[in-house]
């Protein structure tokens, strides 16, 4: 039976037994998704309402922006070598490499909310026009899920912390945690994209 | 240290209000008491609140939507009763801003703490039993979901005593519910009870369509899953893919007013009508979410009744799944008016004449069940007439309103009112409350009484055309909606039948509460008792089951060969129970109480962000989170009931069957 709590190596179980926990999750993020899909909508209507205040052209800086970018590009690989220890059962090169995409996470999370703080700092803040009001809710909702992410990273690292194997249930937080991280790197891109490249050219 | 809140929060100036606050404080009291004297508070605490058993959480989804329509049912009559008086130079008893928070509050309970819980209720009752599963494919997480409806709930009846509700309408337009024209704390209490009950509603959508997608019994594939599933199933997409625009939009306009921000703002380039599109996208799928279920219970209903099988099954699983494509194609016609010009407005309004096409092979499908069938007149099947001639009523004054041109002179009229309550009560309400008759023998284990059944039905039958017939009328003379005095003599008598109509609909309340308390009072008697688990001869595999079912439903998880699965083994000698065995230890989730912190912790911290009382907003969401990583932590979550005790359970009622038969 499928009720032991040994690692199982997925499509062998019997098909009935098979935890839904995946799946559901896959589905979750859909519905996030479409959250995201909303704001951006929101975005593309109201990105040039600047209300006599600055544009995303005179606010933007390129070079922050790539370092940030490529700290949440890097930190999905490291999890991808953390999800392959997992898969070995190497739990002491999982928690590292859990450890070094939240360092990479946490240094994305930083360079934002300096970011914001300083255009905070120069009066560009949300309240200041519809374009900036949805500039921030869009890059903030985006950040607050990578804030959430790190929260996750750190209760999943203490959890690991002094066991000796990894159950099915551990392992499929890792895999949930895995496509959450992806898919929020996935949302950066378009955010880079669309919000930032695209307001600058 | 307190935020906003203050003594002068407490509304002692309003001497309804002081009543009802009296009332609800003695009723809540005596409620307490007698679950003290009774020592009840450990069962409930074990065998209900912290329940992960979806025939449980159904059982208190379906009381929290009851006592929605309570509430929401007195916020309708006290309406119907001021326009019956505020004419010319009555100004009647309520003052514009008690008369807004409480049309404002009767919609917004209706839909989403009455018709959605309900929903939620009979999906977590009958959707496991009839796809052959032992439980939900989360069902923590849909604790969790009962709780987040049921604390929203309760912030929406803090308002009435802390401070006060939104005036702004159920959907609470920008520019009137950003903080330049509505300063107070209505508008908050509105978006954190959304919100709150947004992640129940949305946790529910993932949990059913995960459960009906991978935890079918073997054999039954897509189409021989009965239909109630499939609406569910259908409504499950509609609220995993609407819901988030839902939360979109209303934490945008969360955000214009507690920082400030611009998007729906007069100035600061903030533009309304995106909050119209946004909030459509998601209102127009809902009324789908709410009536896409109800169409799913008549299905079940009128075979059981007709002593056929469904007419139609294929067609009416397409129907189902073309209106809900079709849902997400039709909001505009919400706001014609907008001007989006006519090329926009002809294809919205082609798109929701379409919609009537799915729909109307529905009826006929239902309708050539019905066809010679030998027909019994059950309480249920009285609902089911009374919807398809309401419902066909009420679909067909929404094709008049879809055409744009007519659109113009009836927008926001109280023709809009008649048309929308004549589907959702026809449809919705009806629909329920079928529902409700047909499976609460399989809830309880014994009948509902069909005398108060029946005379509930034609109250709120004849109830809903005396009260809503006028407004059809008032609305074609010019009577906008949300009006609160008027000096219109033609208007006047329709009002007073409007009136007549919601006292009838009282009655019709009335009776139901009557039939429940009959219903409990003969549970007893021979002829109420449900002992073979399958009291209308029912096809499909719920009705396999003992009545209550076993908590885990299925001692054997059950084989499906063909549709309406029951009924097959039935017809063919098959014993779909397998009784006798052998039977194996049932792995089960346990009870936590988790949710119900959760929903705890939610409640504090939706309340302190009406206020803005941040310390106390901090430490509900740090006991969120706290709560959340606790549960993840905790390994102790499962049990088995062992073999022995299944055998035995199922010997028992086997026994019973046989005693049954015998006689």
């Amino acid at each position: 039976m499928a009720h032991d709590t040994t690692v199982q190596t997925a499509g062998h179980d019997e098909h009935h037994h098979e935890s839904p926990v995946v799946f559901g999750f896959w589905v979750y993020l859909m519905t996030d998704c479409i959250i995201f899909g909303s704001l951006f909508a929101t975005f593309a209507v109201l990105r040039n309402q600047f209300n006599g205040g600055p544009s995303g052209h005179q606010l933007f800086e390129i070079s922050g922006l790539a370092i940030e970018t490529a700290l949440l590009l890097i930190s999905s690989i490291t999890y991808g070598f953390g999800m392959i220890a997992a898969h070995k059962n190497e739990i002491s090169k999982v928690i590292m490499w859990l450890g070094v995409t939240f360092l990479l996470g946490l240094g994305f999370v930083g360079l934002e909310v300096n970011e914001f703080a300083n255009m905070i700092h120069e009066g560009a803040g949300p309240d200041r026009s519809a374009f900036l009001s949805a500039f921030f809710t869009l890059v903030a909702t985006h950040g607050l899920h990578v804030t959430c992410g790190l929260i996750w990273i750190v209760t999943l690292i203490v959890q690991l912390m002094g066991t000796t194997a990894i159950p099915e249930r551990m392992m499929n937080k890792l895999t949930c945690l895995s496509l959450f991280w992806h898919f929020l790197d996935i949302v950066w891109i378009c955010v880079f994209t669309y919000v930032y490249l695209a307001s600058m050219v | 240290m307190l935020g906003r809140l203050s003594l002068s929060a407490i509304p002692f100036d309003v001497p309804i209000l002081v009543g009802t606050f009296a009332g609800v404080v003695i009723i809540g009291l005596a409620v307490l008491g007698l679950i003290t004297y009774l020592g009840k508070w450990g069962y409930l605490w074990k065998e209900w609140f912290t329940s992960v058993d979806h025939k449980r959480l159904a059982v208190m989804y379906i009381v929290l939507a009851l006592v929605a329509l309570f509430r929401g049912f007195a916020d309708a009559i006290m309406m119907r009763t001021q326009l019956a008086l505020a004419y010319a130079g009555n100004p009647g008893y309520l003052p514009p801003h008690h008369y807004d928070q409480i049309f404002s509050a009767h919609g917004t309970i209706m839909i989403f703490f009455l018709a959605m819980a309900f929903m939620t209720g009979l999906f977590n009752f009958v959707v496991p039993l009839q796809i052959g599963a032992r439980d939900v494919a989360f069902p923590f997480l849909n604790n969790l979901s009962f709780w987040m409806t049921a604390i929203a709930f309760i912030l929406v009846n803090v308002s009435l005593f802390i401070g006060e509700f939104s005036q702004c309408g159920w959907l609470a337009y920008p520019p009137l519910s950003e903080s330049q024209f509505s300063p107070g704390v209505g508008v908050d209490y509105y978006i954190w009870a959304i919100q709150l009950s947004g992640v129940g509603t949305l946790l529910t959508g993932v949990n059913f369509f995960v459960t009906i997608v991978k935890m079918r019994a073997p054999g039954m594939t897509w189409m021989k899953m009965p239909v109630f599933t499939w609406t569910a199933f259908c409504a499950s997409i509609l609220i995993m893919v609407s819901f988030p625009v839902l939360t979109v939009a209303v934490a945008l306009l969360g955000l214009d007013r507690y920082f400030g921000m611009h998007f729906f703002t007069n100035d600061g380039g903030g533009n309304q009508m995106m909050y119209l599109n946004l909030i459509w996208a998601w209102g127009h799928p809902e009324v789908y979410i709410l009536v896409i279920p109800a169409f799913g219970v008549f299905s079940e209903v009128v075979p059981a009744f007709s002593k056929k099988p469904l007419f139609g099954y294929g067609t009416m699983v397409y129907a189902t799944c073309a209106i809900m494509v079709l849902s997400f194609l039709v909001w505009v016609h919400h706001f014609f008016t907008m001007g989006a010009g006519p090329d926009v407005n002809a294809f919205f309004g082609i798109a929701t004449m379409v919609i009537s096409i799915p729909t109307g092979v529905k009826l006929f499908n239902w309708m050539f069940t019905m066809y010679k069938g030998r027909i019994e007149y059950h309480a249920c099947m009285y609902w089911v007439i009374g919807f398809m001639v309401t419902f066909t009523i009420g679909g067909m004054t929404g094709v008049m309103m879809a055409i744009p041109g007519a659109d113009f002179v009836l927008h926001n009229s109280l023709f809009l009112i008649a048309h929308f309550h004549n589907v959702i009560i026809g449809g919705v309400y009806f629909g329920y409350i079928a529902g409700m008759n047909f499976w609460f023998p399989k809830v309880m284990g014994f009948k509902m009484n069909e005398s108060w059944g029946i005379r509930a039905f034609w109250f709120w039958f004849v109830g809903f055309y005396f009260a809503f017939v006028p407004l059809y009328v008032v609305g074609f003379e010019g009577m906008t909606r949300r009006l609160n005095h008027y000096d219109n003599p033609a208007w006047y008598p329709w009002l007073l039948v409007a009136e007549v109509g919601a006292v009838l609909i009282l009655l019709g309340i009335v009776c139901q509460l009557t039939q429940l308390y009959v219903t409990i009072r003969d549970r007893n008697l021979p002829q109420n008792r449900d002992v073979t688990g399958d009291p209308w001869n029912g096809r499909s595999l719920e009705w396999s089951t003992s009545s209550p079912p076993p908590i885990y439903n299925f001692a054997i998880v059950p084989h499906v060969h063909e549709l309406d699965a029951f009924m097959h083994d039935k017809e063919n000698g098959i014993d779909t129970r397998c009784a006798g065995g052998p039977y194996e230890a049932i792995h089960m989730p346990k009870n936590t109480a988790a949710g119900l912190l959760v929903g705890g912790f939610s409640l504090v911290f939706g309340f302190a962000a009406v206020w803005y009382i941040w310390w106390l907003a901090a430490i509900g969401l740090i006991g969120v989170i706290g709560t959340v990583i606790a549960r993840s932590a905790n390994k102790d979550i499962d049990y088995y009931i062992p073999a022995d005790e299944v055998a035995r359970i199922e010997n028992e009622h086997s026994r019973k069957l046989m005693a049954q038969a015998a006689e």
